[in-house]
Order: C-alpha cells, then structure tokens, then sequence
C-alpha cells in the first residue's frame, strides 16, 4: 500500500518541512551533518510521500520496498521523514544524538522505527542494498529497493565492487541514487579526489544512468518512475545537488558538512525556510 | 549419509551444507571465488539458484549477506579466514555485527596448516578480531564430526557466527554420535594434575601428550573448547580449581584466543599457573603443514612440556 501519493507542490513543502525539523534537530543536538542532510532532503521526500510503498503500522511487512540510506551521517533526513510519516513521533526527533535515544548519530536498524540498514561507514549500502534486492528476487516479490550514495562516497572500493555486481546479476529492482553535491568533509570532491567523470563510471559498469537535477522534484519523480521501468539491468540516478540546499549561508559551505548552527543561525535557517 | 569421521573440516562442511540446504529454503550461501576450495561448490551444484558467487568481492559479499539476512535469508559465507577476518573487518563490524544479523561466516583455510601458501594465507589473527566483536559467536571444530555439529547448531541458532574450520584432514576426535553443544566446553579426558584446554586442531595433539604423560605418572585433563564465545567460564573456573594448573592450545598467535580469553577468566576468578601454546608474535612461512606446526612448537611434545612445567611451578 501507498502511504503517500503527494501533488508536486506538495512534495516541495514537504521538503521544506523536513529540512525545518533537520536544522532544529542538529541545533538541539549541538552536532550533527546539516550539509548532506539539506541536500537530500527533496529525494527522500519523493521517496516517503510518493514513490514507496509501506506501512509504519506494520514496519516488517515483507513487501515493503525500502530505503537504504548508505551515506549514513546523513539520518536526520532520515528522521525527518520517518517521523513525518508515522513510524514515530515528530517529537522524539529533539532526542537526536542524546544518551537513551533511538535516534543514533548514524542509523542503527536495531534501535529506530523504519530504518532499514545500520550505516555509518561509509561505501557499505548498495551492498546491502543488493542483499535486500537478491532476498527478493528469491522470494518472488516485487519491491524495489533505493540505495542513497553520497559523491563523496563513490571513492570507496567497495561502491565498485557492488557497482559491478548488481549488473551481473540484471538486479532491475534495485535503483541507486548518488547525492552529487561535490562537497565532502575536507572540502570539494573535485580537490579531495577527482570522481568524475562520475555517470561515464557507472555506465562503463553497465547501469542505466540518469542524470536530473536533485532539487526538481518533477525530474526526481520522472527519473524514479523510468529506475522501475527499466528491465534488465539496476538504474543509478545520478542527483545534481547543492549541500546545504535552502539556507542561504549553508549552501556550498564545506563548513556545515559536519557542523551544527549556532543558536543566531538557527534562527537565520528557519526563517528561510518558512 | 556421508560419513563425516573421514573428512578434513572444510569438506564435511561442504558436503553438510547440501543437507542443510534440502532442509532448510531460506540457506543461501555465498562464496568469493573460492567455492572449489571451502567446499561450497556441492551446494553450489545441487543449488544454484541459492548460491551466489561473488566473485573477488569479499566486502561487497559481506554486505550483501548482512542484506540477505536482514530480509529473512540465513546466509553462510565462505572464503578463506585471511579474507574473512582481516579483509572484510569493518563490514563485518557495522553490517553484521552491530545489529546482530543472522550471518554464518563459515572460513576455511584457518592458521598455519594451510601451509605451503605462506604469510599472506595463514590466518592468525582471525580468532582475536571475531572474539572483539560484541555479541559474536566463535566456534572453532576439532574434527569433520564437530564441524557438522557446529554447522547444525549455527543454523539453528539466531545470530552472527564465525566458525573456523583448516585445510588439511585432522585427526578425528570424535565418533559419529556426538552432540555438539554452543558455549560449552567438552571433557576429553579427566585428570587431576593439570588441565590442557584446546580447541581446533590442536585437541587431537593435547590427546597425544596426555597419553604420553600419564606414562610419566601425570594425570592431565583435556578439554576441548570449541567454543571461543560464549566462552564456558564454569568449566575453565572448574579446571583451575580441581587440578590447580592449565595449558591452553591453539593455532593462532598468542595474543587475543583461546589463551588469551581462558587467561582472563582464570586470573579473575581462580589464579593458577598457566603455560601457552600458540604462535609467539611473528609472520610464519612456507612448508608443509606438518612442518609449520613443528617449527611453530604446536606439538604434542612442546603441550608435554608445557605441561610438565605448569605442575612444577604448583607444586613449587
């Protein structure tokens, strides 16, 4: 069952809720990574409030399909989302990072309503990812399986082993989304290492590539609707996105990779997205 | 029924993986390139449609096994133990580990027995970095009975498992018959004077040297210690307090197995002297396995004399 199946406009309010509750929920915190957080806030939208079907009543529901949320430092999106669409309280997400919590610095799948993989480390969710999508296959279900990989991300060896993997075994209920921010921790991926050029790489491993414009929610709900089209083979959306998307002083900042805003910033951040 | 008595540890798994499989549909069972030599190809032939080959991605077969086990699949994993603990730790930490998936690492190939493939092959350090991980289960079969036993009782069994098992064939321990139990220890043989604790293949040499010794008028406990953890506490405490001496045995460096975890209960509860058998901090080389094990002092005469010297300093 489709939980959600939110109108365009509506999506991009969503988004800009989540992104409310992932600046309140790092300043609470006192740390936390807003950057990659802002970034993927419209794709994890589409996903929750259009695109996935399951069920927060019943959170192990074999048919489920799921979210694999690999770059894992980004789970107050996450949160965001889980808690927007029923799997916990809006309120819990002011425990995020504190002793006690079940919101974990990174996903812990042991601990929280609705998150699929523990994560933290990065390189590992496509991985998984594939083992949820080759459970599948085996069982005869027809759920999809989303991975989301950070840019930065894609300079683990271990994304390549899994990149060529899933074409071998034709894994065309699997769909990978690269947030393709071009900021990492230390500064821009194009200085760290140079991954580009990133879509030629995973063509070259055969997958169906699309390249969109992450912030255009009409391309990502165009660009989700062709990955489970397609037949044959894993499709991998590659999602131009600016880090920190939607406060203006975040934006493209490599500062607020990891980061949390100060209480004047906070303030500054929530007005802008109001 | 194959007869399992007969079997070096790898190939009783093998062949016991087919029978599990027939029983059990959510096995699935995955191999890096390697299923020719853990013995995975049976399996492999009678299943295909549930054996993965990785190919050359240990990492990714981590992963993707810890995704498998996640959905409700209960998926072995074989490589060679190198591979396995050294090269795929952090997978295993985060994704298997952490949230206590339901993944059975089953690595052949383990400590220096592999023998003639040298440093790069021979896993020492395997059993100290799966006994570092929270909620673990480290099993370590003496012979191809055991192995299947532990097999049996891994797939039963909720959680993750590392489960050790060598190249060559083992002298058997044990006869068809025998029950193998999780976290607990087994009494060889009984003894007042001193205990020898092992596990692997060093059971088979410890049974050797306790023979050996009674001619000599000591009268020498074995236990076999399959079970690194959950690590059977009564029996070590057991064995500390009755013959008031204890030699451990194992095929791994000294720091960080058997020795080192029998070491830190008996000096909690029930300090006693206590002598090691083990590989004393260097890369081993090629030869033969015969030969490594002698160059390495993993003997039946070098427990002798561990032994010897453990009741002497009692008695001191």
């Amino acid at each position: 069952m489709k939980m959600f199946d939110l109108s365009v406009p509506e999506l991009e309010k969503t988004a800009k809720r989540l992104r409310r509750h992932v600046i309140q929920m790092i300043a609470t915190a006192g740390s936390g990574h807003p950057g990659g957080s802002l970034s993927a806030a419209d794709i994890v939208a589409a996903l929750y409030f259009k695109v996935m079907r399951y069920d927060p009543k019943n959170q192990r529901w074999s048919d489920r399909d799921r979210f694999v949320l690999s770059k894992g430092h980004a789970a107050p999106i996450l949160y965001a989302a889980l808690a927007e669409c029923g799997y916990f309280p809006v309120e819990e997400l002011s425990t995020l990072r504190k002793l006690g919590s079940r919101l974990q610095g990174h996903t812990d799948r042991a601990l929280t309503p609705g998150v699929e993989m523990s994560a933290g480390s990065l390189g590992q969710g496509l991985s998984f990812g594939i083992g949820i999508a080759l459970a599948g296959r085996l069982d005869k279900r027809d759920y999809h399986v989303y991975v989301l990989l950070g840019d930065g991300e894609c300079e683990e060896g271990q994304v390549w082993e899994a990149a060529m993997f899933a074409p071998h075994f034709q894994m065309d209920n699997l769909t990978a989304i690269v947030d393709h921010n071009g900021i990492q921790l230390d500064g821009r991926c194009c200085d760290i290492m140079g991954i580009e050029p990133l879509a030629d790489k995973w063509r070259a491993f055969n997958w169906h590539v699309l390249e969109i414009d992450g912030h255009d929610m009409k391309q990502i709900l165009q660009a989700l609707k062709e990955a489970r089209e397609i037949k044959g083979k894993p499709t991998v959306v590659i999602a131009r996105t600016v880090k920190g998307k939607g406060v203006s002083f975040m934006e493209n900042n490599v500062d607020f990779h990891g980061k949390a805003p100060s209480t004047q910033e906070t303030e500054i951040a929530l007005k802008e997205l109001a | 029924m194959t007869a399992y008595t007969e079997l070096a540890t790898r190939e009783a798994y093998g062949r016991f993986l087919v029978e599990l499989g027939e029983e059990n549909k959510d096995i699935v069972v995955l191999d890096a390139d390697l299923s020719r030599s853990t013995m995975t190809k049976y399996f492999a032939e009678k299943f295909p449609e549930r054996f993965i080959q990785c190919g050359l991605e240990e990492q990714n077969m981590m992963g993707v096994a810890a995704g498998l086990a996640a959905t409700g699949k209960v998926p072995f994993v074989s490589t060679f133990a190198v591979f396995a603990a050294c090269r795929c730790f952090d997978q295993v930490r985060v994704c298997i580990a952490q949230p206590k998936l339901n993944v059975k690492i089953v690595a052949t190939h383990g400590g220096i027995t592999v023998g003639e493939d040298g440093a790069s092959h021979h896993a020492i350090e395997d059993l100290a970095l799966y006994c570092s991980l929270p909620g673990f289960n480290v099993v370590v079969p003496a012979d191809g009975i055991e192995t299947v036993e532990a097999i049996r009782v891994a797939a039963a069994t909720g959680g993750p498992f590392y489960i050790r098992l060598g190249r060559p064939k083992f002298p058997s321990v044990y006869k068809d018959g025998y029950r193998f139990n999780l976290g607990k220890a087994v009494t060889m043989r009984q003894g007042k004077d001193a205990t020898v604790i092992a596990c692997g293949v060093m059971v088979s040499k410890t049974l050797e040297a306790a023979n050996s010794l009674a001619s000599h008028g000591i009268d020498c406990r074995v236990l076999n210690l399959p079970t690194l953890k959950p690590l059977d506490e009564a029996a070590i405490i057991e064995a500390a307090t009755q013959t008031g001496a204890i030699v451990v045995a194992e095929e791994h460096l000294l720091h960080g197995g058997l020795g080192s975890r029998v070491a830190q209960v008996v000096a909690r509860e029930k300090p006693v002297p206590m002598r090691f058998i083990g590989i004393d901090d260097v890369y081993t080389k090629s030869g033969k396995p015969d030969e490594l094990l002698q160059k390495n002092a993993l003997t039946a005469e070098a427990i002798e004399q561990a032994v010897k010297a453990v009741v002497a300093k009692k008695l001191k």
